[in-house]
Formats: C-alpha cells, sequence, structure tokens
C-alpha cells in the first residue's frame, strides 16, 4: 500500500524507550483499525443500526494520548469515539455489542456508537454533540481539584467543535482556575463535509495561547510525535500548571459518517484521500521500529494476527448477545 | 401548654439555611454561579456561604451559563455534589444543551453507569418590571424533559425541605425561585428536616372546586379561596411543590371531590404547566367532573416592561375568582 519513501520519517528517535511501550502503542493502533474497519464492513452489511463515524487513519492521535494516562484519568470523547475509548482499554466485545443494540453492551444497547461510557476506566463518554465532552471533562478536572485526587482530564475534540462557544467558556476557566485538563484538537480537516479553511479564523492553538493555555501542534500521524506532546501536555497538567493544549493534524480516510462515501457529498477528491493513506499512521510506526531493528516484523505480523482473532471474537460476541429486555426502555430515566 | 411560636423567616432565608446546613453536612456539595460567593448573588440568596466555606466550595464564574453548567456535570459524574446558580431562569436558555442533552440523558444512555446530582438553582417569575428577558417562568421547558426533575416552592417551610430533598437526590434537579417571593415570610420549622420531592400540599380544604396553584400562583389562589369563602363557596388550593414529579393521585383526588378544577402557573399559558395538569386531571377524574379543567396561564406574549401592561400578563387574584364563578353558574 505505501513505500518507505512517501512516508516521512518520525520526528522523534526514541532509542531509549522500551520494547514493550513500542509494542503496546502498535497494538492499540492496529486494535482500533481492525475494529473500524470491521464496523465499516458489518455496518455496510445491513447489520448494525444506526450511524457510524469512524476512526481509520486517526489512530496515531488516541494511542500516543492515551499511551500518557493512567487508568484513573478521565478522558471525553466525540461522535467518532470508538479509538480513544479502545486506546484507553475499552473491550471491544462490549462495544461492538453496543454497536449492534444489544443487551452486553457497555451501555445495555440504549446508546449506541455516539455513547459509549465506561466510569471504570475513565471514559466519561463519548458525545453526540460536537464539543459536548468539553464540559464533562473540564468538570472532571475541577471534581478532580476540589477532592485532592491525583487524576487529570483528556477532552478529544474536532476542528469542527473549535468553533462552538462552550470551549471558550469552559477553556477559559479550566486556565482562570488552573485545571488539570489536556485539550486535544483532532484537526482532521474536515468539520462534517466543511473545512478549516472556509469556517475557522486563525488556528486552535493561537486560540488557547489567547487564554494563557500553553499549546502545541504535532504531526497527528506520527505516533511518536503524539506521545511527546502528550507527555509535554499530561506532565503540565498534572504538576499544576493548569490546562494545555494540543492540536493534532490527521485526516479520517473514511467519509464523515458511513453515508459518506465516494462522491456523494463532493467536498474532497479521491487523489487526497489516496494522499493521506500514504502517511498511515501504523504503517509509518511498522517501518520505523523494523527499519530501526527495534522489533522484528514478525513480532508486529503476530500482533496483527492476534488483535484480528481479538476482533473477530468481538463481532461473534456481539451478534450472538441478546437483545435488551423490553422492560429495559423505562429503567436508568432516574437515579 | 401552648405549642412554641414556630420561627418565621423569608424564604431567602429558608434557601440560605438549606444551603449552610447540606454543605455543612456533605463535603462533596459545592456551589458555583455569577456573584454568588463576594456578593452573596444579586438577590442575596447565597450570602455568608463564602466566609464559612471558602473559594474553593463558594465558586464566583465568569458569565457563561453553559460552561458553569458543563463544569457542573462533569464534577456530579465524578463524586462531587454541585449547586449551581443560574441568576434569571431566561438565562438557563444558555445552558439549555448542558441541561437537556447532557445531564438529562447521561444516566439513562449509559444505562445506570453514572449519575448526575446537580441542582440548578434559578430565578423565576414576572412583577418585577424587568421586561421579557429578565422575567420568564420556563418550568415547563424543563419538565419536558426526561432526566430532569423540577422543584417550585411557594413557602419558606418548603422551600428548604425541598431544597435539602433536592440536594440530596441523584439527579438533576431544575430549583425554580419565584424572585418576587424571596421576601414572602412564613414559619419555618427547627431542625434538620426534608420535605419528598413528588408530594403536594393541600393548604385549604373545600368542597366546591380545587384550585392548583404553583411557587407564587400559590398566594392570588389563596386570596381567591378566601374571597369566594365569605360567598360561600368552599375552595380547595393544592399547590403541587414539584411538578416533576408530579403528584397526580392528590390533584386527581381532589377533582373527584369538588368536580371544578382550575389549574394556575406563571408559566406562558401555551403548552404549558396548565395544560399537562389540566390534562392529566381529566384523564383521572374524567367521570367526576362536572365541566371542562380551566386554566390560568401568564398571557402569550413577551413579559412587557410597562407596570400597567406587565400586571395585566400575570393571572391575578380577580381573575381566578371570576373563572370560578364561571365555572360554578
Amino acid at each position: 500500500m505505501t513505500t518507505q519513501s512517501q512516508i516521512s520519517p518520525p520526528s522523534l528517535h526514541h532509542a531509549d524507550l522500551p520494547v514493550e511501550l513500542y509494542l503496546d502503542m502498535y497494538r492499540r493502533m492496529v486494535t482500533i483499525r481492525k475494529f473500524e474497519e470491521t464496523v465499516y464492513d458489518v455496518y455496510s452489511r445491513g447489520i448494525m443500526p444506526g450511524l457510524a463515524h469512524l476512526y481509520t487513519g486517526m489512530e496515531a492521535v488516541a494511542v500516543g494520548i492515551c499511551m500518557t494516562l493512567r487508568p484513573h484519568d478521565n478522558i471525553t470523547s466525540t461522535h467518532r469515539g470508538h479509538g480513544h475509548l479502545l486506546a484507553k482499554g475499552g473491550d471491544p466485545r462490549r462495544m461492538f455489542a453496543e454497536l449492534l443494540g444489544k443487551a452486553s453492551g457497555y451501555n445495555k444497547g440504549k446508546g449506541g456508537s455516539m455513547h459509549i461510557v465506561d466510569m471504570s476506566l475513565g471514559i466519561l463518554g463519548a458525545n453526540g454533540v460536537v464539543g459536548g465532552g468539553l464540559g464533562i471533562a473540564t468538570g472532571a478536572a475541577l471534581s478532580a481539584k476540589l477532592r485532592g485526587e491525583d487524576c487529570i482530564s483528556v477532552a478529544f475534540f474536532g476542528d469542527g467543535a473549535l468553533n462552538e462557544g462552550l470551549f471558550y467558556e469552559v477553556a477559559n476557566m479550566a486556565s482562570v482556575w488552573g485545571l488539570p485538563v489536556v485539550y486535544v484538537m483532532e484537526n482532521n480537516h474536515y468539520g462534517e463535509y466543511t473545512p478549516p479553511s472556509k469556517v475557522t479564523a486563525g488556528t486552535g492553538p493561537a486560540r488557547a495561547e489567547a487564554m494563557n493555555i500553553p499549546a502545541k501542534t504535532v504531526d497527528g500521524n506520527d505516533v511518536l510525535a503524539v506521545y511527546e506532546a502528550a507527555l509535554w501536555a499530561t506532565e503540565h497538567a498534572r504538576s499544576g500548571g493548569g490546562p494545555a493544549f494540543v492540536e493534532c493534524q490527521t485526516y479520517r480516510w473514511r467519509g464523515h459518517h458511513m453515508g459518506d462515501q465516494g462522491d456523494t457529498y463532493g467536498y474532497r477528491t479521491q487523489a487526497e484521500i489516496e494522499e493521506w493513506m500514504k502517511k498511515c499512521p501504523i504503517e509509518r510506526l511498522r517501518r520505523y521500529l523494523t527499519s530501526e531493528k527495534i522489533v522484528p516484523a514478525e513480532t508486529l505480523q503476530q500482533i496483527d494476527t492476534e488483535t484480528q482473532s481479538l476482533i473477530d471474537e468481538a463481532v461473534e460476541f456481539a451478534k450472538q448477545a441478546p437483545y435488551p429486555d423490553p422492560s429495559e426502555v423505562f429503567k436508568d430515566v432516574y437515579a | 401548654m401552648s405549642m412554641p411560636e414556630p420561627r418565621i423567616g423569608t424564604i431567602r432565608e429558608a434557601i440560605n439555611e438549606a444551603l449552610h446546613e447540606e454543605m455543612r453536612r456533605d463535603p462533596a456539595i459545592f456551589i458555583m454561579g455569577e456573584d454568588i460567593g463576594v456578593a452573596g448573588g444579586v438577590f442575596k440568596v447565597t450570602a455568608g456561604l463564602l466566609k464559612e466555606f471558602g473559594p474553593d466550595r463558594v465558586r464566583d464564574t465568569p458569565i457563561a451559563e453553559a460552561g458553569i453548567v458543563g463544569l457542573a456535570i462533569g464534577a456530579a459524574m465524578t463524586g462531587m455534589r454541585p449547586i449551581v446558580e443560574i441568576m434569571f431562569s431566561d438565562f438557563t436558555t444558555l445552558a439549555s444543551d448542558q441541561i437537556v442533552n447532557q445531564a438529562a440523558k447521561l444516566r439513562y444512555m449509559t444505562a445506570g453507569q453514572c449519575k448526575v446530582p446537580l441542582v440548578i438553582r434559578t430565578a423565576m417569575g414576572a412583577g418585577r418590571r424587568a421586561a421579557a428577558q429578565h422575567s420568564q417562568s420556563l418550568q415547563a421547558w424543563y419538565a419536558h424533559i426526561p432526566g430532569l426533575k423540577v422543584v417550585m416552592p411557594s413557602t419558606p417551610e418548603d422551600a428548604k425541605g425541598l431544597l435539602k430533598s433536592a440536594i440530596r437526590d441523584d439527579n438533576p434537579v431544575i430549583f425554580m425561585e419565584d424572585k418576587m417571593m424571596y421576601n414572602q415570610k412564613g414559619p419555618i420549622p427547627e431542625g434538620d428536616y426534608t420535605i419528598p420531592l413528588g408530594k403536594a400540599r393541600i393548604h385549604r380544604t373545600g368542597t366546591d372546586a380545587t384550585i392548583i396553584c404553583t411557587s407564587s400562583m400559590l398566594y392570588p389562589g389563596l386570596e381567591a379561596a378566601e374571597r369566594l369563602g365569605q360567598e360561600g363557596i368552599e375552595v380547595e388550593v393544592i399547590d403541587p411543590r414539584t411538578i416533576s414529579p408530579l403528584d397526580d393521585e392528590t390533584l386527581i383526588q381532589s377533582a373527584i371531590k369538588t368536580g371544578h378544577v382550575l389549574v394556575v402557573d406563571e408559566g406562558y399559558h401555551s403548552f404549558g404547566v396548565t395544560a399537562e395538569i389540566a390534562a392529566r386531571v381529566m384523564e383521572g377524574a374524567f367521570d367526576y367532573l362536572d365541566e371542562p379543567v380551566r386554566r390560568l396561564g401568564a398571557a402569550d406574549v413577551p413579559v412587557p416592561f410597562a407596570p400597567s401592561l406587565e400586571d395585566l400578563t400575570i393571572p391575578s387574584a380577580d381573575r381566578i375568582v371570576e373563572i370560578i364563578k364561571e365555572m360554578r353558574a
């Protein structure tokens, strides 16, 4: 699919990072890729109801960030949330069951793709409203500060959400109050079908810096670059420095959602998509690990195989799982 | 031996006491809003909190209603029990995505994995000569949304007991305080007490007609009942106290007894609280009613500024008396 000459070299050479960390990064990225491509397949065959917004091509962002988080750190995700959830440790079986509206799903089938939560993993939710997680993540950071708990929040959001007013309300409070929260802007170059160049004045980092929030922009297809920026941002938040902002420039291979295929909406070209596919973040890490002889190719292939089995098993689990009992419809409206 | 005289206080004092007592009881409770700390709130309801509990738990915020509620939701999901003050219920619209799409739905969407113990206190009601953007009563908006509870106290005793229940509730609660009633006086029981959400209060018993009235509408309701009583018409006056959950049973039983029902609420007449309560009473007591349930809300106009005009939009004791007489004619 890609050749080495088409992939720019990693910006960093972490020769002293443990091999296990590289393998963990690789495994998490491949898990997301195989999960999303399986969703694509299952959805295309009409088995999955509702909407699906796929994270394919953006894996390095979720993984590079979440590699620096501890289990009790909190994240909020987006409508394009599968990648964040898997990177934070989400169970593919319960996720897939949720996508199929099954009782064994994370939310017993009552949330679906855009609303998966796992409180035990600090996953405070994907969110169906653009920018909807920003308040929750910032509030969790306030909560941690009030309780004196050593815990930070990460809010993932997109270039589209950057224009939502809520961001400025909560980021301003985070800055004024020194809250431990990291804002991770995934600039995948389209808010639905519209590029930032048409609708966004200035940049995310500049807007953050206007609120005294330090910011960096990184190549979001380079997991090592994202990881390094995440180490900086999370350390800043953990050490009492207040919020930090990271813009990750990346691209979604699939459309905004499953209905956005080919030329349906006419906002991007096949040539552009192919150009970004050459910058595949997984292929890029694979080349780096093998060319630097950090990990033998066979080890990575073994991870590919194991991950495929994991996802296949997750789909099978989801297909076999029961639908929710009708009585479930009236449960949990109130605590 | 006579009982000791009950202590008399205002609704402002009752709410202030409830906040102090609950914050002493539970360190997970904190409060935030615009000018609630140093200034003690525009209506002085939060006076004294900052001094006792300090700036971590009594937080003056920027003027950013969506952000305030958004932060409160995240804090509520992770172990805190936030109380938010939104200065006027008109301004809750700025936070309505957070209230309606986030706070109200998280419990259900996650199949009970999380809870959002959050109280949003806000001032409602016309009569303050504050015009169309500081005078609305938007309780019907929030009562329409599954997952929210909506509380509307009318007396100091109820305000204190209901607020304590709201704070101890594990759900998002919209607590509507009529801005014209903060100086309303009444007895406040001593000690720690709560009043359950979803239980109406019968303020006056009668057999000839029922007036169901919310929040400050209790007072024109009671005045009308008094005047009608002097003419030999015995009117029952009931305050639902919470409109979500709504104590259908108490309202329906009264309707069955009297056969004539008027519902009064200060929200707009159309698609309002009066319509919902009228429908429930008619569904529950149809065979016992002598005529359709009547209802009286605020006029379907933006609240005007000029006192002479504003007064025409608010339900009054005169109008209530007229309607009850029409019904009994």
